[in-house]
């Protein structure tokens, strides 16, 4: 039963059954471990991707649902967004335990990438779904607009 | 427990390094410096390009002990921050011992207070000689020679580190090698020193335990028990055989539960879920929530033990008694789960010659490391552990049993020993996997004076003890009081006359463990509330009410006091507070540091509160990474405040109710309010950050929510009880 997947630009092969969650296609099939597991419910982002530049809980989308898409997870992601983002994380010092922060990440990303100015409530209404349990969230926010700044830049 | 260290382990230590000048402490514990292979345990590693690796022999869970460490060694050896890198210290209580503990591990906001004269001494140490190979080189004097940014400088002459490691390698540094002055650090106390960590947090590649991938590994979860103390009488596989991936499913010797494995973690999951599994519950907890309540509340007429020195319950009730006034006030603390974003995972995998490594964001390796070697019958220098960064811990992973690293152990030899074996819980398994904050009663009665001073109070807890028959027994509990169950109230600084601390262990067998915090979680709350409830009832300022507790109180009254006027001034405590706003605060001592906050809420016109502003003072002595102590107290009060709004784990007759982040849910960034951390200037000694933002968090907010709503709240989660959230 194998699917073909677009991943990070390459094209690959999975053998894992069609109803297996990308999460553990992506972990344990391509051992790209940097997209992680906190709940495997879609309640705390830890293991978002983006399909199609969509932030996207890879925990909870099945991998045979997405022959033909594009799939990027932290590891490869690039371009001017993803870039600020991560500049603005390491600017900030961000990470704490940083077990969530590449889910934050991509989630940030994809805020940025449709809005590239976001508010305070912007953020908050697009970063809720992504737990951090050492609750960085002052630092999330205020590297957020400071990606926001470096894009602008 | 003692651990003995072999000659061999010793050495491995020490031959691994492939550095060319080592700076550390031999056998003796004496500072001690060599080339490659020395015998000595290194915390210094100078390499020939000048690079400088500082052994960590903490663990990071975010707390920033990586930066901190290497924080330390850098400052006495002026590297060059941008090329000194941390390394985690391998498994070895001899040589990486807590200083504070006795044995490797990591807890109770020790790391920096611990490691700083150690890691300094080190850190000089390697300075000494390496100024002494140089100034043996050029001819000069050492005091004529300096260090900036990894390069030794004397007049004309300039060399990075790396060219004199050779010559500094045949010296050894003097026993207590001087150390910088105050006026003389350039790291430590300044800000703009980047995380070690952010980088590789920031790309995916940091490497967690959940991460290592080892040829040929496989995946192990577990069926537990659904009510705590159930034992396995029989199990079912077929329905789990029939999941592609299935690997096996094996009884764990000890009746808790059936490994399952399998080829991937989902596998691995969906195989376990499809065991059918029959439980022994005759000594198993059934109890539902509201019967542990009754329960705890039943204990606190009974008191056991006087946790206070000096207290005497019939003299404190007497006078309580006779008061003018009484304030009155029973509190009730939900279990709480630690829930760390990594659920917890340990790697498994057999080395040659019948070892075992193993691989996990190891908090206690003292325990870990004999722990794992008795279950596997092997002596300590087969069994390794390898310590990778931790998703979070709260205290989660530093179980005085080993309880998952012993799961894995278990996992890993029913399968034949030479499978690697990662064992993997799910969000579920941690949610209803116990080792929680434990449930706890107060009942306070406190007796006021004609003119407003405090007479009496008779002060009782009921709570099951966390250390009482862990190997942590001997050193923390004391006449029958187990000092996590009391602190923060027993030894608080207020004081009063007649003050009686009584404890009652609950017993249940529900597993409980220390939680940020600790015991702090239930007992600042429960202060600091009594405190502004006698300060109304006396007619005084919160603030001014604590001020004047505080006077004549040592060292501790002058601390609280420095940070609580602080946070005070800077919050603008005392200036008018509009309609539908609160303001509240608390101040609290816990590791030897000391945490004023002010809280801001808000009131929509439902009454539903928000969380506007935490205003923070923290005298944490000498700061030695600004940046990281504001992360902690931002994390520390977001961690707080997101437990006492709305987390709780209850039972139905013995089952947990709970099971993911939908009905355990954490604090979400919509939730988090504005924080501005403020350093009290210090020469103290420097102490911990990781913890003691937590403890006043809840009650700041509940003193916040009084004030805005009139609503006082004594039982947690606040959701539950009488307020509602935006």
């Amino acid at each position: 039963m194998a699917t073909e997947l677009k991943l990070n630009g390459e094209t690959v092969t999975v053998d894992a059954p069609p109803e297996t969650p990308l999460l553990w296609v992506i972990r344990d099939e391509l051992n790209l471990t940097g997209t992680k597991f906190g709940c495997g419910v879609a309640a705390c982002g830890a293991c978002t991707v983006h399909v199609d530049g969509l932030p996207t809980r890879s925990c909870s989308v099945a991998v045979g649902d997405l022959a033909g898409s594009e799939i990027t997870t932290i590891e490869a992601a690039s371009g001017k967004v993803a870039d600020a983002v991560k500049t603005a994380w390491r600017e900030l010092d961000v990470v704490q335990c940083g077990y969530c922060q590449s889910g934050q990440i991509m989630n940030a990303v994809g805020l940025l990438a449709e809005t590239p100015k976001p508010t305070d409530d912007d953020i908050d209404a697009a970063m809720a779904g992504n737990a951090c349990r050492c609750a960085t969230y002052v630092r999330i926010r205020a590297a957020i607009h400071r990606a926001a700044e470096i894009m602008e830049a | 427990m003692t651990i003995h260290t072999s000659r061999r382990s010793f050495l491995k230590g020490a031959a691994a390094v492939g550095a060319a000048l080592v700076v550390g402490f031999d056998a003796k514990g004496a500072l001690a410096a060599g080339g490659e292979g020395a015998a000595l345990n290194p915390f210094v590693k100078i390499g020939p390009d000048g690079a400088v690796t500082v052994v960590i022999k903490h663990f990071e869970m975010g707390q920033g002990t990586t930066t901190g460490l290497t924080t330390l060694v850098a400052e006495e050896l002026d590297a060059d921050w941008s090329t000194t890198t941390p390394e985690f210290a391998p498994s070895d209580n001899a040589l990486y011992k807590n200083l504070f503990f006795g044995a490797q591990g990591t807890g109770g906001s020790s790391a920096i207070a611990n490691s700083y004269p150690q890691y300094r001494a080190a850190g000089a140490a390697a300075r000494e000689v390496l100024v002494k190979a140089a100034a043996e080189a050029w001819g000069v004097a050492p005091a004529d020679i300096r260090i900036e940014q990894g390069v030794l400088i004397a007049g004309e002459r300039r060399g990075h580190f790396g060219a004199f490691v050779e010559a500094a390698a045949k010296l050894s540094p003097s026993e207590e090698p001087s150390l910088k002055t105050r006026e003389q650090f350039r790291l430590i106390g300044q800000d703009g020193l980047p995380r070690k960590d952010s980088a590789a947090k920031t790309d995916g590649s940091a490497k967690f335990a959940l991460d290592v991938r080892v040829p040929g590994m496989v995946q192990a979860a577990l069926v537990r028990s659904p009510r705590f103390g159930g034992k396995l009488k029989s199990f079912d596989a077929s329905a789990a055989s029939e999941v592609p991936g299935f690997v096996d499913a094996k009884a764990l010797p000890n009746g808790a539960g059936v490994a399952v494995y399998a080829k991937g973690t989902w596998a691995a999951f969906q195989a376990r879920d499809a065991i059918e599994a029959e439980w022994d519950f005759a000594e198993a907890e059934s109890r539902s929530t509201d019967a542990l309540e009754s329960y705890h509340k039943e204990l606190l007429e009974a008191p056991q033990h006087q946790a206070r020195d000096g207290g005497d319950l019939t003299a404190a009730s007497a006078a309580v008694e006779s008061a003018a006034r009484t304030v009155e006030a029973e509190f009730l603390f939900p279990y709480l789960a630690h829930a760390p974003m990594e659920p917890l995972n340990c790697v498994v995998e057999p080395t040659e010659g019948g070892g075992v490594r193993f691989h996990d964001g190891c908090q206690f390796p003292g325990i870990t490391h004999p722990t794992v070697a008795g279950v596997l019958g092997l002596p300590m220098e087969k069994v390794e552990i390898v310590t990778v960064y931790a998703g979070g811990s709260f205290g989660r992973r530093a179980t005085p049993a080993a309880d998952y690293q012993t799961e894995a152990a278990m996992a890993f030899d029913l399968l034949g020993r030479t499978t690697p074996v990662q064992l993997v819980w799910s969000r579920e398994d941690d949610v209803k996997g116990g080792y929680y904050r434990p449930m706890a009663a107060h009942r306070a009665r406190i007796g006021l004076t004609e003119d407003g001073a405090i007479a009496g109070w008779d002060h009782r807890i009921a709570v099951k003890s966390i250390l009482k028959g862990s190997p942590f027994e001997a050193a923390l509990v004391h006449n029958g009081v187990d000092d996590t169950s009391v602190e923060g109230i027993a030894d608080s600084a207020y004081g009063a006359p007649n003050f009686s601390v009584s404890l009652t262990d609950a017993e249940t067998p529900v597993p409980v463990l220390w939680w940020r915090a600790v015991g702090h979680t239930h007992t600042a709350f429960v202060m600091e509330s009594l405190m502004d409830m006698t300060a109304e009832a006396a007619g005084v300022d919160p603030v001014d009410w604590r001020l004047k507790l505080l006077e004549g109180k040592g060292k501790d009254g002058e601390r609280l006091s420095g940070a609580l006027k602080l946070a005070a001034e800077k919050a603008g405590w005392g200036a008018p507070v509009a309609e539908g706003k609160g303001r509240g605060v608390a101040v609290h001592k816990s590791f030897n540091s000391y945490v004023a906050l002010v809280a801001d809420v808000s009131t929509d016109a439902d009454g539903a509160v928000s969380i506007d502003k935490v205003t923070c003072a923290v005298d944490c002595g000498v700061a030695v990474n600004p940046d990281v102590i504001r992360a902690q107290m931002e994390g520390g009060i977001g961690f707080g405040l997101g437990a006492v709004m709305r987390n709780q784990i209850t039972f139905t007759e013995g089952e947990v109710d709970q099971w993911n982040f939908p009905d355990y849910e954490p604090l979400r960034i919509s939730d988090m309010p504005a924080v501005e951390v403020h350093i009290v200037p210090s020469t103290e000694a420097p102490t911990g950050v990781g913890e003691p933002g937590t403890p006043p968090a809840g009650p700041a907010l509940a003193n916040a929510i009084y004030r805005a709503t009139g609503v006082r709240v004594t039982k947690l989660p606040m959701s539950e009880n009488g307020v509602s959230f935006v």
